[in-house]
């Protein structure tokens, strides 16, 4: 084993990697210190690659801001309300995330989500045909899965730039849930009776079980990271220094904890937002840990690449948007369970924008290659705290899409400076 | 050893269009031997080289990899048979690491699908190592940030990790110093001295009669010359890449097409 020490170049230093190693050397083994970890960071954001630096930034000021002009901003209410406006967006903002990776886009994405809310909520509808929660939901989202295979077949086989594509999709399936909604009602909204579908975005989980799963999340979070660790130390890699573990770990404890207390003074953690960290959890997992998500940021930084690594490039594209087809279906129920009902203008007006805007302000870049499943629940959050706190101010309508264009501009912007930056240095 | 050449290919075709990049050509190269493939701009050097490695399919001709009839129909075809190409650009994709581009399209997984990074860290950095890359900081920098020669480094290295038994190298040298060039070279003769069959185009000639055992020259699409290195000079290959004598003359289109 390799003696232990803060002192060694990351490149240089390597164990045999056959060599049995015991858990207690394992710990022992060579790892970068805190500070080093943290100059080595400093370095990588002066060289332009930012990560989530500017999302934390641009929340703090949001969270300021809005606390300062609104004494309801930090409500127990407000915190709740916020949770229960941003799961429809975060949710569709995910599928975003991996067709932004590939270096396309879906501009059908909102509508798509309505499609699946109003044929959801036709079948649901008692007597008429009257089916169980599960069936509904089950073919709603088999629909937009396929819709988004459909999309994706003519972009891929048709080459077909995804823009042109989507943006038809836009106006088709506006059209469907136009048809769809007159057809069965005159008055244009379909109410939902089914409770366990209205429940899904407006039940709440006892604060008994709020605290539970706030305990899994953490408790998984530390298993996850500590595992990770112990396995690169135990092949003689270079890990994360465990004061930050720790740190980490302790920090999305407190955050957790001081989530779930504070929903608890209220209704409770919505049911809700479980079912996004659940999306949230097993997403960034294929994205970040599996063969399909490696390929899936390859084919963004380098198709042709991919392609010669034998990558079958079209099929990746075509599970990406039924990914995205899939994660919209999901949205538009959540925001359907909502409103309890659908009209002829669900997921119509800014959802698409809030969606797209959401993945881009997370840090997601357009460019493809680059960003994570998580910047969708923080864009998410960034866009739904604006909008709210603007609302609260009582501003006009008008003057809040100012303010929200405003700051997906900021969100390019930091995007394309960043990335010149970077390649400024790359191609030295 | 046997007798056979590692890769033999016996009157291969391929035509883009109405234009006939390659006419019945034949190539061969044995094992622990660099042979230099040379030519003008459109002599379908590329194009052979994308046909041995899958990417463009030959229309006809045959392929022999150790004596036995092979089919390349796509670029799994050519890597399961060991044929390890590395293109001019690279093929690199900037936004991953060294180990992720190393190992693209064949990571190692648990399960199935659960990338390994451990495992293939520790392959990355060790075929680095081997190959005695000691200017990367750590295998696990983003390609984007790496000079050309260290980018050219991680190419090879990515190919030579597949225990390939055919490397062929498209311009390895064309956008480096003297002192990367020399290392890039010797990285050449150690390649064919661990016995792999190296095929290496370059349009410099001081590198090829340093390296190369021996030459093929194409022109036109078709084999012109096929020289040893000991017993022929800069002149006689620069004479057969100008003007060196074909067997099938092109016909007015093809001339057109070929651009004079």
């Amino acid at each position: 084993m390799t003696e232990s020490g803060g002192e060694m170049d990351p490149g240089l230093d390597v164990a045999p990697a056959s060599e049995p190693v015991a858990v207690q050397e394992a710990l022992e083994a060579p790892a970068e210190s805190l500070s080093e970890y943290l100059s080595r960071w400093w370095l990588k954001v002066r060289a332009g690659d930012l990560g989530s630096l500017p999302i934390v930034v641009g929340l703090v000021i949001i969270a300021v801001v809005f606390g300062v002009l609104n004494d309801n901003f930090f409500g127990e209410r407000n915190f709740t309300n916020l949770l229960l406006q941003m799961a429809a967006v975060s949710t569709m903002a995910i599928g975003i995330v991996f067709v932004l990776l590939i270096g396309e886009i879906d501009l059908s994405v909102g509508f798509v989500s309505g499609v699946g809310a109003v044929v959801m909520t036709l079948l649901l509808r008692p007597d008429d045909p009257g089916w169980p929660w599960w069936a509904a939901i089950g073919v709603a989202l088999a629909l937009t899965t396929l819709i988004g295979f459909g999309q994706a077949l003519i972009i891929t086989k048709a080459g077909v730039p995804s823009f042109v594509v989507t943006l038809a999709g836009y106006l088709i399936w506006s059209g469907v849930v136009l048809v769809l909604t007159t057809q069965f009602t005159t008055t244009g909204t379909i109410r939902i009776q089914d409770p366990t579908v209205v429940g899904i975005a407006n039940d709440f989980l006892s604060p008994l079980w709020g605290w539970i799963v706030g305990g899994f999340v953490v408790v998984g979070y530390a298993l996850s990271q500590l595992q990770t660790a112990r396995s690169r130390r135990s092949s003689g890699l270079i890990a994360k220094p465990l004061p930050l573990l720790g740190l980490q770990i302790v920090g999305l404890a407190v955050v957790t904890f001081a989530g779930v207390s504070y929903a608890n003074q209220d209704r409770g953690v919505p049911t809700v937002t479980v079912i996004l960290g659940v999306a949230l959890v097993f997403w960034s997992f294929v994205a970040s840990r599996t063969r399909f998500g490696r390929h899936v940021y390859a084919v963004g930084g380098n198709a042709e690449a991919s392609r010669r690594a034998g990558i079958s490039v079209d099929r990746l594209r075509i599970a990406v948007f039924m990914i995205a087809g899939f994660m919209a279906g999901v949205g538009g129920i959540v925001l359907a369970s909502r409103l309890r009902s659908v009209a002829t203008n669900t997921g119509g007006g800014s959802l698409l924008l809030n969606v797209i805007a959401a993945a881009v302000i997370g840090g997601t870049s357009l460019f493809g290659g680059s960003g994570r499943v998580v910047s969708a629940l923080l864009g998410a959050l960034v866009i739904t705290s604006i909008q709210n706190g603007m609302d609260l101010l009582g501003l006009a309508s008008g003057t809040k899409f100012v303010i929200t264009g405003f700051v997906l501009l900021g969100a390019v912007l930091v995007d394309a400076l960043s990335k010149r930056s970077r390649s400024a240095r790359g191609v030295a | 050893m046997s007798d056979a050449p590692l890769l033999e290919c016996k009157g291969v075709s391929k035509a883009f269009g109405a234009v006939q990049a390659l006419h019945r050509v034949d190539f061969e190269i044995r094992r622990g031997e660099v042979m230099a493939l040379v030519g003008d701009n459109g002599a379908g050097k590329s194009t052979l080289i994308k046909g041995i490695a899958g990417i463009h399919p030959f229309d006809e001709g045959e392929i022999y990899f150790d004596g036995e009839r092979v089919n390349i129909h796509g670029p799994r075809d050519a890597a399961k048979l060991g044929i390890e190409v590395v293109f001019q650009d690279l093929a690199l994709a900037d936004n991953l690491d060294v180990v992720g581009n190393m190992f693209l399209g064949r990571e190692r997984t648990r399960w199935g699908f659960v990338l390994d990074e451990s495992s293939m860290e520790n392959a990355a950095q060790e075929t680095m190592e081997g190959l005695s890359v000691t200017s990367l900081r750590s295998v696990r920098q983003t390609v984007a940030g790496l000079s050309g020669g260290q980018r050219q480094a991680v190419a090879v290295a990515k190919s030579v990790m597949w225990n390939s038994l055919e490397l062929i190298l498209d311009e390895p040298t064309a956008a480096l110093g003297v002192a990367q060039t020399r290392q890039v070279l010797d990285l050449v003769r150690r390649l064919a001295e661990k016995d792999l069959g190296v095929v290496i185009i370059s349009h410099n000639l001081h590198d090829i009669f340093e390296v190369a055992d021996r030459i093929t020259v194409l022109r036109l699409g078709q084999r012109v010359a096929l020289l040893e290195r000991s017993k022929t000079t800069q002149e006689e290959v620069v004479h057969a890449i100008t003007a060196g004598a074909l067997d099938h003359v092109p016909g007015m289109a093809d001339a057109g097409a070929d651009g004079g």
